[in-house]
Order: structure tokens, then C-alpha cells, then sequence
């Protein structure tokens, strides 16, 4: 069973977070710092599986991470899982990012958290796998996205909100996940009332 | 087209993250934080009604502000009105921050469920999935009872989409994870194991998590799983790389299924029928031949996977242990992983051998990849791997490389990572004992792990030699000679003065001919350490110069000059004190024969152990001991000095040591010998109970300090808490067990026998001081002729920031369930204060551990088969169930943890015998962890039924 699905990026900052026990929120966020103690840590080239902090169970759980870029993606796992099995899927679960946002980078997971929450839900329920295939994922995401836009309300929100993300000062500019700069796209939408 | 435009995000929401994000320090970030909590808040409470796109906008910013650690106790309501909407995006979201944001005691529950039943109706796909989601990420108790009825049906119904199937399997799942006693098998269970066979991999996907949960539990309702499992797996294993299309990853087909269907395969022995195991033969080796074919693709992500599908395989070989050819082969491809340049793999490869050593097939090839592993525990970068070397280290030791693997664990100790040094250090020890042909090599191994890591050498280890020695005469010249040449060292571990001071003592005279280790020179040696230990040290010291009287008469004077000495008659600890001035006098007073008698060896290990064994095995029935067991048994312990058989430490360096046990327990078993604490002492305590019990405010049974004046308001029921605080101290017997913005209640307790000690430390936290201070102590009820309490007086008066001390002293009469009620009154600025807190006495206080083997624990445990002697419990996991916790509590609760005992190791098993004046009441306790379900089983049997079920309802708030 997947315990915990944390994202943080190289300062520790959480990104996303999802538990499948129940934790205080004291401990959760406990856990969080104590996982980005334990596993920022590690040299880049030595092994991608190390015993749990002491938090979230000890030496029965096994933190299974990969570094890409600015982010550290962990995940915790029981004795059921394979390790290189779980090792794939966070592969599956970013290259499925990097295919819904187009060339994923940080800050789409800081402006889409939703998002990225109901991608994952795709993926993993209950602590358990759901789906591995991409192709299935992306085809429900896209179907989500769709129904969100024909529910209209929000039609006109779009426009300033890349203003305001491309106007805005960042003060640690992240680098694409897997690619250079970031790139966002500006619609051609009717402009804000 | 990509999934997300990048475009539709919120502007408020936009706003607000960059605004945090520029945020200059923590303080500002907070600041900024609660100003938009504020509005978000007053928009809540507004009387406007709110749009989706508003409620959307501001249930995001609470989760991002959830996501940064603060805490979000509002929005609660919000979010389940968006359950409620019609439209996708408001349902979405609303479920989306329950997910995240309630807990599975929320009050909310019954309104959300109101709301998942109305979507489960619905019939719509995606609103069923969201529904699903949530039970499956909320899985309370609540859910369960509302939906696991309900969830089963749709899962197994025929016009289910498959969407909805994937959802609903692992929605089950969770509902059997978390409550197993609400999810009834039944006519759906058939078709459920069938879903393996289901077009929709996805289904497969999930249905398989929830087939293995469910065999795990019940193999045999699910057996006929496995040869669809094997039909399943040789499809996809035969497939080409292009027939799963989408499943395939990097050039491999369906590899997370394979994986989950090769575990599900080790829920089960080897299949019986011939066809189906043949066919899962060939699928395993056509996996082993797949690993030696070049890869199809360079691309890590392709060997990943493959090698994943590969472990699992090796794991399902190591499991069914019974193909010598695949096992060797598995044993070969392990081999090659060792020193594969991937450090995954060599990890993997490491942890899978680990397994494989302990399968007699494959041992001795194990065996022979030994400096490989040896070579991996010296040179790897990554300690996780080194940890995994060395485990596995450890399980290929056998007799016959045992001295080159402890040999390479002990000079990898001296620069191992100080996080697994405890961890080798045992490891280390259990090796040499295990596999020790001649015992010089044993004490040679154990002083060199005291001499390299004496700080991660816990006590157990250093016993462990001590008994070890004890018992066999053949090395105990030689261990002698070995501590002696050891403590020349200029600086020498702790530990080893520790066992220094205690072999010299016993043994000191069998390398006492040799003129450069005469007596007098021993002596001078291990005092020469004296003045650098701690007291316990020094305590063990002083024991072992009285023994060193009575092996050498020479060194009498010498050392009795040292007891003399101010610095140990006069010393401010009292242990070492008392000691001194005892073992100065008893060398003074008592004749050589009598010395001898006093002082005489230790007696082997063993036969105590097994004194305390036969004494709980002539118990035959409930209550059935006879007066004189049992003042045998309270004669013994008062001359044995009581400690448990295993704590071969200190204490029981000298039989004559009681006489010399520190003040509390030497009070205590005056206390027994004394007038009977029951008849009233003429002190001015039994003069207050006369008067309390006249005026009739509490029971009659108290004795108390408290100043008549003080008690003319009635004792406050206990808090409500009281319980909660009492649970706390059942597997301890020190801590904080009160405190609140005026006061705080520490305790420190002692239990030996049938009697008890406590001090209590009255903290005042405040600057102001506490008058007319009062503290009774009563015993409600049943309680009053079970347990004797007597609490000694308090000062009335205690000023701002000190602290006062009371002494309440205890004597078990009869066994028991409620707890003592302590009530404290005092004024503070004039207001009276009055509450009521339980005393954490519990009848586990009273535990004497008792070792014994497995055959007896097993024997003893069949004649309590009763069903009134039998108590127990099912409960789930409060705490991370981490092993060495659950021992350290099993410890505090006072029974002996009885190691080997139980056939499965995961599981614990203790005995001990309840010390009550009137009677012994042996109790076994079986605890059975499940890791998977996070449940534990709990039983207990004990000679009385009371007992049982009180020890179990004690024990099951524990884990």
C-alpha cells in the first residue's frame, strides 16, 4: 500500500501532498519535513529507496523517490509494493504531468493544485493503484477539463490570471521539469469584465 | 491538445499564491495568510450567496494554505454544500478538500455520506467515481457501515462501466482494510475473483489489489484466484511488446500487473494442479530467459520495469522453495545484480538474497557470492546498501564462515554509520554466540564490540557474556585473564569495566597466581576506574571489591580503608552510600564462613530461570496456591533480591546484595515485614481518617493529610480525561500525569511484589503561592478492600514555582479494576481549586516477569483453556507499529517478552505472574500484529477472569 504521495522542491517547500492514513496535521506536516531531511540529503546516483523516517512507520515503510529538476517526487511504501515497480509509476505519474500541462514545471503545480490532486486521483485511490496506463489517465483528464470549460462561469477568469502569473516576480525561477524555460501559452480569450 | 490549458487558472487565486510566494519572511507570509483566512472567511459567513467559480476560488486557497502547514478549521461546511451542486466543477471540488482536509472521526461524516449515497445513485460515471474516491481516501468506520453493502453490487454488477469497476474494487478494499467486519463475503466474492479475467486491464489493474487483500485473509474462499492468476500472468509474459498496447511501458508489457499478479501467486503454496503449475514454471523461466536477452531499449525506464517483473518472479521462486533448478538460476541472476553498475539493483539483489540464504536449495550458492557482499559492505557509497550488505551478511553466516563474517562486521563497526551501528552490534553478538566452537572466541568477539562500539552495546549484550561465562567453567580462567589484559587499556569503555568489575569479582582468583595479576594489583586496576564511571558503575564496583574480600582476605584492609573513606561513606548518592557502609560493616561483623556463605558465587543462569518456571507450573488451577508456595515465593524474593532471571546485571552480583538494594525497595519489603499497613498506625493520618470518616464526606477506607477544614467542599468528579491519563502509565511508571496552566503533577513510581511506592511532585507553575494545599487519596467502592493506600502528609502551603514531593505507599491485596482517586484542593488568589485525577495504580504494577521456553508457554497456555480465563481483543493500530516500540511497551507492562517462543515471528508472546497479597495470578499474553491491515489481535489468559479482561482492556489503548 502507498502510504503518502509527497512533492517538495529543493528547498523543502511542499508541493503536494496527499496522505492515505490518517495523520494529525501537526504530523503530517512533521513527516513532510522529516522526509525532505532524509532524502535531500542523498547523493544524486545512489539508490532511490531508503527506510522511512521514523514518523511514518520506520524501517516497515520504504520512501521511494526520484529528483527531477527543482522537485523531489516521494512516495511511501509498505512491504507490498514492488520498488521498481513504484518507480515507474512516478514516472507514469510525471510524464502524464508533463503531458497535461505541456513541459510541466513547478509553478503548474503551485497554480493547478487542483489539478494535479485529480490527475493523481486517476492514478492511486485509497492508497492503491487505480491505472497505470497513460493513455487512460490523460483521456480522463482531458474529459474533466472539458466538462469544467462547458460549465462556463469561468469563462473570463483565464485572461488576467496569466497576466498576473506572467507579471508576477519570482524570486527562484524554476526550471522546466524536463525541459528549458517555461512556456505558457496565452490564450486567445475574450478579456476579463 | 494538452489536458490543462495553462490559461484557466483563478486570478484571485494567482494573486494570492504570488503574493505568498514574495512574502520576505515567515512572519509576512503568516500576515498575508490570515488576512486572506479573514476574507475568506467573512465571504463564507456574507450573506451573499456565493457563485461555483467564488466557492472553487476560495476552497483552492484554503488547500494551499492547508498544503503550507497551517491549520484550516472552517470551510467544512462549504465544502460539503458543494456536494450537493449539480455541476462537476463544484462537486469536484467540494470532494477534493474533504479528501484533503477531513479525517475520518469528522463529525461531518453523516452529511457527507448524504450526499455520496444521492452521487452513488446518480448513475452518472464520473460522479460515482468522485463518490468512490472519497470513501476509499476518507474509509471511516461511518462509511463502511453506510456503503459496504452497497459497494460490492456495483463492483460485481453486469452494466457497470469500467471506470466505475476500477473504483469500486479499491473502495471495497479500503472498506476491508478498515473495518473487515462490516464487508460480509458472499455470492459477489465468486465474481470477484473473476474480474482477473476482465477485457478492461485497468479493471484487472485494480480488482487485483483488492483479490490479493481478500486471499491474504480468507486463501481458501479464494483459492480458485490462483490458476486464473497463472492464465492471466502467461498472457501477458507470451505477449509481444505491442500487443497490450497502452499497458505496455518502454517496451514492456503490462509490468505493473505482472508484478501485482506474481505477489498475489505468494499468497499461496505451489498450485497443485499439474497444468497450471507447469504453465507458471514456464512463465517464471521465461522470465529468468527474458533478463539475459539484450534490452530493447537503452532507456532506464525499460530495464526498470523489466527487472521489476524479474524480482517479483525471484521472490515468488524464494517463496515456493521447492524447485532447486529455478531457485539456483534465481540465485545466479541475484549474483549478477551484485555487481551490476545500477546501485537499484544491487540494492534489490542484496535484499532478495537475504531471503533466498534461509532456503537450504540455495544456501551454499548464497554462500559463495561472500565477497561480493563483503566487498559491497567496505566499498559501497550509499549506507542504505551497506545496511542491506550487511543484513545479508548475517543471514548467509553459517558455522563455517562465522569467524570471517563477525571478523568483517566488527572491523566494518569501526567506521560504520553511527545510524546502524546498534543494529551490527547485536547482530554481531547473536552471531558469536550462535556460532561460538570454542567460547575464548566468544569473549574475545564481545570485548572487542565493547572495546570498538562500547556506546551501542545495550545491556542485554554485556549480560548476555556475563551469563554466559557464569555458566560454563571451561572459560572462565581464560575470561578473567581477557578483562584483565582489557581494562589496561588507558581508556576503556564503561561496559567493559562493567564487565571487568563483575568477572574479576566472581573470578578474579583463577588468574590470581600470576604475580602480575595478584589481587592487589586487580584491585588497584579496576579502582583506578572508579573515579570515571557513573554511579550504577561504581555501585557494581563496590560489590565486586566486598566479593574480592572474601576471595582475597590479603586485600581486606586495603579495601575496606577505601570504603572508610569519605568519598564513599559520605557520598551524596545514597545507593553508593548505603552500599559502603554495608559492605564495610558486614566485612567487619561477619566471620570468613559466613562471608564465604554471603558472598559465595553466582549460581548459573539457568536453573534460577527455571526455579521461577516450576513455581508457575505447580499452579494448577484458578487460585489453587497453597500458603506455602507463596511464602516460599516471597521468601525467595526477598533473598533473591526479586530481579528478573535475564537482568543478570548488578544487582545480582552478590546474593547478599539486598541487604544493601536502595533505600525505596529496601522500604518496601520493611514495609511487609512491619505492622500491617491496614491496621491504622498511630500517626496523626489515623487520626484525620476518624474524622473524615465521621463526617462521612468520602469513604472510610482513605487516609489522608488533608487538614479538616479543607474538606468541606465534596471531592470534584474526576476530570473527564482521568481515564485517558490513567492509560498513559500503564506500560510506564514515570512522567508528567497532570498538568494544566497552574499545576503540574509528576510521578515517579515503584513497584516490587505486592507493594508499590509513589511520588507525587506537586509543581506549582505559577508565581503565586498555593494555600491550604490538600491532597486526598481514596478508594471507591470494590477498590477499598482490594488495594491499600496510604499517602503520607503534604505541606499546606507551596510557593510560587516550587515544587513538593508526597509519598503514597501501596500494598495489592486483591486483584483489581478501578483505579485509586486522587483529589487535589488548594487556593489560588483566593479561588478554590478542586480536581479529581485516577491514580495511575493498575493491576499490571504488580507483574513478577517469568521466563520460560516455548514448550511450556505452550503446555501452560493449554491448561488456561477455559473460556472464562480467556480475554481478548481486536483493535486497530493507534501508533506506527514499529517492533521495538511495541517490546519497549510490552516491557513497561512488567511481564516477561519470551523471545522464540511464538512459531511466527511477528508475533509476541509474555508471561508473568500478578503479585497480590491474597493470591498469584499467572497471565500469558499473545499479541498479533497485522502490518497489513494495521489490526492487532490481543489475548490474554490469566488463572482468574477478572484479571484477563482487565489486562486486556489495559493493553488494547496501548498500541
Amino acid at each position: 500500500m502507498i502510504k503518502a504521495i509527497l512533492i517538495f522542491n529543493n528547498h523543502g517547500k511542499p508541493r503536494l501532498s496527499k496522505f492515505y492514513e490518517h495523520y494529525t496535521e501537526d504530523t503530517e506536516q512533521q513527516i513532510i519535513r522529516e522526509t525532505f531531511h532524509l532524502v535531500s540529503k542523498r547523493d544524486e546516483n545512489v539508490c532511490n529507496f531508503l527506510e522511512g523516517g521514523l514518523l511514518i512507520g520506520g524501517s516497515d515503510n520504504k520512501l521511494i523517490y526520484r529528483h527531477y529538476a527543482t522537485l523531489y517526487f516521494v512516495f511511501c511504501v509498505d512491504s507490498s509494493e514492488s520498488e521498481l515497480g513504484i518507480l515507474d509509476l512516478i514516472q507514469v505519474f510525471v510524464e502524464t504531468l508533463d503531458k497535461c500541462f505541456e513541459n510541466v514545471c513547478e509553478l503548474d503545480l503551485i497554480f493547478h493544485m487542483d489539478k494535479v490532486h485529480n490527475i493523481l486521483a486517476e492514478m492511486v485511490m485509497g492508497g492503491m493503484v487505480l491505472e497505470t496506463n497513460m493513455s487512460e489517465i490523460i483521456t480522463q483528464a482531458e474529459a474533466q477539463s472539458k466538462m469544467e470549460k462547458s460549465e462556463a462561469g469561468i469563462a473570463g477568469a483565464p485572461a488576467r490570471a496569466v497576466s498576473a502569473v506572467k507579471n508576477m516576480n519570482l524570486p527562484e525561477m524554476p526550471k522546466n521539469i524536463n525541459i528549458g524555460d517555461i512556456s505558457i501559452k496565452v490564450p486567445n480569450l475574450p478579456s476579463f469584465k | 491538445m494538452p489536458a490543462v490549458s495553462k490559461g484557466d487558472g483563478m486570478r484571485g487565486l494567482a494573486v494570492f499564491i504570488s503574493d505568498i510566494r514574495n512574502c520576505k519572511s515567515k512572519e509576512a507570509e503568516i500576515k498575508r495568510i490570515n488576512k486572506e483566512l479573514a476574507n475568506i472567511r467573512s465571504k463564507f459567513k456574507g450573506d451573499k450567496a456565493l457563485d461555483g467559480y467564488s466557492k472553487k476560488k476560495y476552497v483552492c486557497k484554503l488547500l494551499f494554505i492547508f498544503l503550507l502547514g497551517h491549520d484550516i478549521d472552517f470551510g467544512h461546511m462549504e465544502a460539503v454544500n458543494l456536494l450537493s451542486s449539480n455541476k462537476y466543477t463544484e462537486k469536484q471540488i467540494g470532494y477534493l478538500f474533504i479528501s484533503v482536509l477531513v479525517n475520518s472521526n469528522s463529525e461531518l461524516i453523516r452529511l457527507i455520506n448524504n450526499a455520496i449515497k444521492n452521487d452513488l445513485s446518480s448513475r452518472n460515471p464520473t460522479f460515482m467515481c468522485l463518490a468512490l474516491h472519497c470513501i476509499a481516501n476518507v474509509g471511516s468506520r461511518e462509511m463502511a457501515e453506510a456503503f459496504a453493502g452497497e459497494i460490492p453490487r456495483i463492483l460485481v454488477a453486469g452494466d457497470t462501466m469500467d471506470s466505475v469497476k476500477q473504483s469500486a474494487a479499491l473502495c471495497l478494499l479500503r472498506l476491508y482494510k478498515t473495518s473487515p467486519d462490516l464487508v460480509l463475503m458472499g455470492e459477489w466474492t465468486s465474481r470477484v475473483v473473476h474480474l482477473l479475467n476482465d477485457q478492461h486491464m485497468g479493471v484487472v489493474t485494480a480488482a487485483i489489489s483488492l483479490i490479493t487483500c481478500l486471499s491474504q485473509k480468507n486463501p481458501d474462499e479464494f483459492k480458485t484466484c490462483v490458476s486464473l492468476a497463472v492464465s492471466r500472468l502467461s498472457r501477458i509474459v507470451s505477449s509481444a511488446s505491442t500487443d497490450l498496447q497502452d499497458y505496455t511501458y518502454y517496451f514492456v508489457p503490462a509490468p505493473w500487473l505482472s508484478c501485482k499478479l506474481l505477489r498475489l501467486l505468494q499468497c499461496y503454496p505451489p498450485p497443485e494442479d499439474g497444468a497450471v503449475k507447469g504453465r507458471l514454471v514456464e512463465c517464471l523461466e521465461t522470465i529468468l530467459n527474458k533478463a539475459q536477452e539484450p534490452p530493447k531499449s537503452k532507456k532506464v525506464q525499460h530495464s526498470n520495469a523489466k527487472n521489476a517483473i524479474l524480482f517479483e518472479a525471484i521472490s515468488l521462486i524464494i517463496h515456493y522453495d521447492s524447485e532447486p533448478n529455478l531457485l539456483v538460476r534465481a540465485c545466479n541472476q541475484l549474483g549478477q545484480f551484485l555487481q551490476h553498475r545500477e546501485t537499484n539493483l544491487r540494492y534489490l539483489a542484496l535484499e532478495s538474497m537475504c531471503t533466498l540464504a534461509s532456503s537450504e536449495f540455495s544456501h551454499e550458492a548464497v554462500k559463495t557470492h561472500i565477497e561480493t557482499v563483503i566487498n559491497a559492505l567496505k566499498t559501497e557509497r550509499d549506507v542504505s546498501v551497506r545496511q542491506r550488505a550487511a543484513d545479508l551478511l548475517y543471514a548467509m553466516c553459517d558455522r563455517s564462515n562465522a569467524k570471517q563474517i563477525v571478523a568483517e562486521m566488527l572491523s566494518y563497526l569501526e567506521t560504520a554509520d553511527y545510524s546502524i551501528r546498534e543494529e551490527m552490534v547485536l547482530k554481531v553478538a547473536i552471531l558469536a554466540e550462535k556460532y561460538a566452537v570454542d567460547y575464548s572466541w566468544y569473549v574475545d568477539t564481545i570485548l572487542n564490540l565493547i572495546r570498538i562500539a562500547g556506546d551501542y552495546v545495550s545491556e542485554e549484550v554485556w549480560y548476555r557474556v556475563i551469563q554466559i561465562v557464569i555458566n560454563r567453567d571451561d572459560v572462565q580462567g581464560y575470561a578473567a585473564k581477557t578483562v584483565f589484559e582489557a581494562l589496561q587499556a588507558p581508556a576503556c569503555h564503561e561496559n567493559m569495566v562493567k564487565v571487568g568489575g563483575y568477572i574479576l569479582g566472581e573470578f578474579g582468583n583463577l588468574i590470581a597466581g600470576d604475580p602480575r595479576s595478584s589481587p592487589l594489583v586487580q584491585f588497584n586496576l579496576l579502582h583506578s576506574k572508579f573515579h570515571l564511571c557513573s554511579v550504577p558503575t561504581r555501585a557494581l564496583l563496590l560489590s565486586a571489591y566486598i566479593k574480592f574480600i572474601n576471595l582475597f582476605p590479603e586485600t581486606k584492609s586495603t579495601i575496606q580503608e577505601v570504603l572508610r573513606s569519605d568519598s564513599q561513606i559520605r557520598n551524596s548518592d545514597v545507593e553508593l552510600q548505603q552500599r559502603a557502609v554495608e559492605y564495610l560493616k558486614l566485612s567487619s561483623i561477619a566471620s570468613t564462613d559466613v562471608l564465604a556463605t554471603v558472598l559465595e558465587e553466582m549460581p548459573p543462569f539457568p536453573e534460577r530461570e527455571s526455579s521461577i518456571l516450576a513455581k508457575l507450573k505447580k499452579k494448577k488451577g484458578p487460585g489453587a496456591v497453597s500458603v506455602n508456595e507463596l511464602e516460599e515465593g516471597k521468601r525467595e524474593g526477598g533473598e533473591l533480591n526479586g530481579g528478573g532471571g535475564e537482568r543478570g546485571g548488578d544487582n545480582s552480583t552478590i546474593a547478599a546484595s539486598n541487604a544493601s538494594t536502595p533505600s525505596p525497595s529496601a522500604d518496601l519489603l520493611g514495609l511487609r515485614t512491619g505492622p500491617q499497613v491496614s491496621a491504622a498506625p498511630p500517626s496523626a493520618g489515623s487520626l484525620l481518617v476518624d474524622v473524615f470518616s465521621e463526617a462521612g464526606v468520602n469513604d472510610d477506607g482513605f487516609l489522608s493529610s488533608a487538614p479538616p477544614s479543607a474538606v468541606s467542599e465534596d471531592a470534584a468528579p474526576p476530570l473527564p480525561e482521568s481515564n485517558e491519563l490513567l492509560n498513559k502509565f500503564v506500560c510506564k511508571n514515570n512522567g508528567v500525569l497532570f498538568e494544566n496552566q497552574l499545576l503540574q503533577i509528576g510521578i515517579k513510581s515503584e513497584y516490587r511484589q505486592n507493594l508499590g511506592r509513589m511520588y507525587l511532585f506537586y509543581g506549582n507553575k505559577t508565581s503565586v503561592q498555593f494555600v491550604t494545599f490538600t491532597t486526598t487519596v481514596s478508594c471507591p467502592g470494590e477498590l477499598h478492600p482490594q488495594l491499600n493506600v496510604q499517602a503520607k502528609p503534604v505541606e499546606p502551603l507551596i510557593e510560587g514555582g516550587a515544587q513538593v514531593q508526597q509519598v503514597i505507599n501501596i500494598e495489592c491485596l486483591g486483584d483489581f479494576c478501578e483505579a485509586p482517586l486522587l483529589n487535589i484542593k488548594f487556593r489560588y488568589g483566593g479561588a478554590l481549586q478542586n480536581l479529581s485525577l485516577k491514580l495511575p495504580v493498575t493491576i499490571n504494577k504488580f507483574f513478577q516477569p517469568t521466563e520460560m521456553a516455548s514448550h511450556d508457554f505452550f503446555q501452560r497456555w493449554k491448561q488456561l483453556s477455559q473460556p472464562q480465563q480467556e480475554a481478548q481483543k481486536i483493535f486497530k493500530a493507534s501508533h506506527a507499529m514499529d517492533t521495538e516500540v511495541i517490546k519497549a511497551k510490552l516491557l513497561g507492562l512488567g511481564m516477561a517478552l519470551l523471545e522464540n517462543v511464538d512459531p511466527n515471528p511477528e508475533n509476541f508472546v509474555c508471561a508473568g505472574v500478578i503479585q497480590t497479597k491474597a493470591q498469584q495470578v499467572g497471565s500469558l499474553l499473545r499479541l498479533e500484529p497485522n502490518a497489513q491491515a494495521q489490526m492487532y489481535r490481543l489475548t490474554l489468559r490469566s488463572s482468574k477472569d477478572t484479571v484477563s479482561k482487565r489486562l486486556c482492556e489495559l493493553l488494547a489503548e496501548q498500541f
